[in-house]
């Protein structure tokens, strides 16, 4: 049993954004880049079922930048196998490479590798738009369990506990299918030094965007990003009395 | 053309989201109708029927969309997306489960997480957990929206739009519903109670929430959390408030012994009056706080529960 798990290189989740001064987009120059937080949890819960002795191969798939191989032996240190990286030189947060191109690329590759299960992030943390899951299977027709927190491999299916708005729900899926991860599915690991060398020496193809023949043009305009309006200042009140006045004749709300 | 909302409900009610995202519709254009997926989903479709500003209900009803499962309630969508400029779900797990994937089949990039209208075509949403706002322009031949349900006000009560049923049919991809656990609770829903109560790593246990429940009892609050205190195990995971939980804005927000990591902030910094209570004096919450109290979260909540 073969997986494939995208991973996107992503800002630092430690990092705080900041906004570009002419509000084009989100200053990524000289800051920690990591690989996104869903696609390590991905990763992890990959590496565990190829642990268990369930799947044979993990390849991991990432579009960006160049510097996206470090994403992918980010991976491969944690125990995937394989990297493809399809370079872009556009933007893959904001006004650039959209979910629905990155779901057509995925597809692609999908084709020619014929993965059994696809693991990925359910959100990325840049753009945080929770689209390229469900986009994906659409244009596989394969069923999606989103937002896992518990998969349990059968044969031919896998049921995925959910984690949806009134609290959980499990769902069977016939594979190949479609998972993507939620907080609680696992801790992934860290990589261990002789895992990170050995890495470096696993296979990663190099592809250009170019080379799949899919129209890339952005969907979504950026008109401008902004900072959010900030919070007025507050106080602090020394006691529960203050407190409970402040609220009551002050602020009104109870 | 007119603007189609997807229904969030459980076949005999609607969820509040759905209110939200009907408002939201109205911004865009005055047609508005919606569509209420489900098995013996009669009441639903009467409560949406019954939404200020709804002109039409479409309901489908078939066994496949009892559990509102994606592949299912797409196929319902599909079949009358040729209709409508704009789809709108609300941005909660429901819609996001769903959007995307429709998005997909019309060849459409959707915009998650709407929480302002400025036209037909652009409009506001968060990126980076909320340190950005970015005013985005669709360029789509058709318009889909997730909208997040603190940016617009619930629709009200008046509406008399007529129930029009649709014969839709499920998927024939391979996947069944197994079971459900939902969380039982006599409070409001967490995205629309006008007082929210969160509990983060500083209670210490899942026991200790007991404190706050009384709290909140006397505030009619619901109760949120952070994700460490999910993590831990001390609630279950729908409590969890931030960018990649629940996203609220009510009136009141008291967070006890939550730090306000960003991921915890984008889910709660709307709201309009916000109480942080923590030992730690530097704790990145008073940043946010309009009122902050410095000390033991044991001793301060129970003061506090008694002389409010
Ligand atoms: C991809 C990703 C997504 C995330 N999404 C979310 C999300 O949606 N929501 C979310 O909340 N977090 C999210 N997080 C986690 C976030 O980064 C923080 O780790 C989390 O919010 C911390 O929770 P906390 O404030 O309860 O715990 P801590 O940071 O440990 O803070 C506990 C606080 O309690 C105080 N305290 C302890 N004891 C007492 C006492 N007796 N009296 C008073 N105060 C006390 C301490 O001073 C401290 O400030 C996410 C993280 C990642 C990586
Ligand atoms: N550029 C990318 N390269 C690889 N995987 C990606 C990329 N963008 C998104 N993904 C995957 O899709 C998931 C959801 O991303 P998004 O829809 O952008 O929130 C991520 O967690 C990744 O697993």
């Amino acid at each position: 049993m073969k997986i494939l798990v995208p991973v996107k290189r992503v800002l630092d989740y430690n990092v705080k954004a900041r906004v570009k001064a002419d509000g084009t987009g989100v200053d990524l120059a000289n800051v920690k880049m990591s690989i996104n937080p869903f696609d390590e949890i991905a990763v992890e819960e990959a590496v565990k079922l190829k642990e268990a002795g369930k799947a044979t191969e993990i390849v991991v798939v990432s579009i960006g930048p160049a510097q996206a191989q470090d994403t992918i032996r980010a991976a491969m240190a944690m125990g995937a196998d394989r990297g493809i990286l399809v370079e872009t030189t556009e933007a893959i947060d904001l006004g650039g490479i959209e979910p629905l191109h990155v779901a057509k690329i995925l597809q692609k590759i999908i084709g020619e590798e014929a993965p059994n299960l696809v693991i990925m992030g359910k959100q990325s943390i840049d753009d945080d738009s929770n689209q390229t899951g469900q986009m994906l299977a659409a244009l596989l027709g394969w069923p999606q369990a989103t937002f896992a927190s518990k998969v349990v491999l059968g044969d031919g299916s896998a049921e995925v506990t959910r984690e949806i708005d009134g609290g959980l729900e499990t769902l069977k899926v016939s594979l190949p299918a479609i998972i993507t991860t939620d907080l609680r599915l696992n801790t992934p690991r860290y990589a261990a030094l002789p895992n990170i060398m050995k890495a470096k020496s696993k296979p990663l193809a190099n592809k250009k965007i170019e080379e799949f023949g899919i129209d890339t043009t952005p969907r979504l305009k950026i008109v401008s990003v902004a900072e959010p309006e900030k919070r007025k200042g507050g106080i602090k009140v020394e006691t529960v009395d203050a407190l409970v006045d402040k609220l009551k004749n002050e602020a009104k709300v109870i | 053309m007119a603007i189609l909302v997807l229904a969030e409900h459980d076949n005999k009610s609607l969820k509040s989201s759905t209110a939200n995202t009907v408002t939201a519709a109205a911004k865009i254009g005055s047609d508005v109708h919606v569509l209420v997926a489900g098995k013996g989903c009669d009441e639903a479709a009467k409560a949406a029927a019954g939404l200020a500003g709804v002109t039409k209900v479409l309901q489908a009803d078939d066994a496949a969309f009892e559990h509102g499962l994606a592949e299912h309630v797409t196929e319902a969508l599909k079949s009358v997306a040729g209709n409508y400029s704009h789809i709108l779900v609300p941005a909660t797990g429901y819609g996001k489960n769903i959007l995307p994937r429709l998005a997909a089949l019309l060849d459409v990039q959707p915009i998650s997480d709407v929480m302002a209208v400025e036209n037909e075509t652009t409009f506001k949403r968060p990126v980076y957990a909320g340190n950005a706002i970015a005013t985005v322009q669709s360029l789509n031949s058709k318009h889909l929206l997730s909208i997040r349900t603190t940016g617009f006000a619930a629709a009200g009560a008046g509406g008399s739009a007529a129930v029009e049923k649709i014969s839709a049919s499920g998927s024939s991809i391979n996947v069944t519903f197994v079971g459900q656990e939902l969380s039982k609770s006599e409070r409001p829903e967490l995205a629309a109670a006008k007082v929210v109560i969160s509990g983060g790593r500083g209670l210490g246990s899942g026991e200790n929430f007991a404190m706050l429940e009384k709290l909140a009892d006397k505030l009619g609050a619901a109760i949120g959390a952070s994700r460490a205190a999910v993590d831990a195990g001390y609630v279950p995971n729908d409590y969890q408030v931030g960018q990649t939980g629940k996203v609220v804005a009510p009136q009141l927000y008291i967070a006890v012994g939550i730090s306000g990591a960003i991921q915890h902030l984008a889910g709660m910094k709307d709201s309009k009056v916000i109480v942080a209570i923590n030992k730690d004096p530097d704790a990145p919450i008073f940043g946010v706080a309009d009122y902050g109290i410095v000390g033991d979260l044991f001793q301060i909540v129970p003061e506090l529960t008694e002389k409010i």
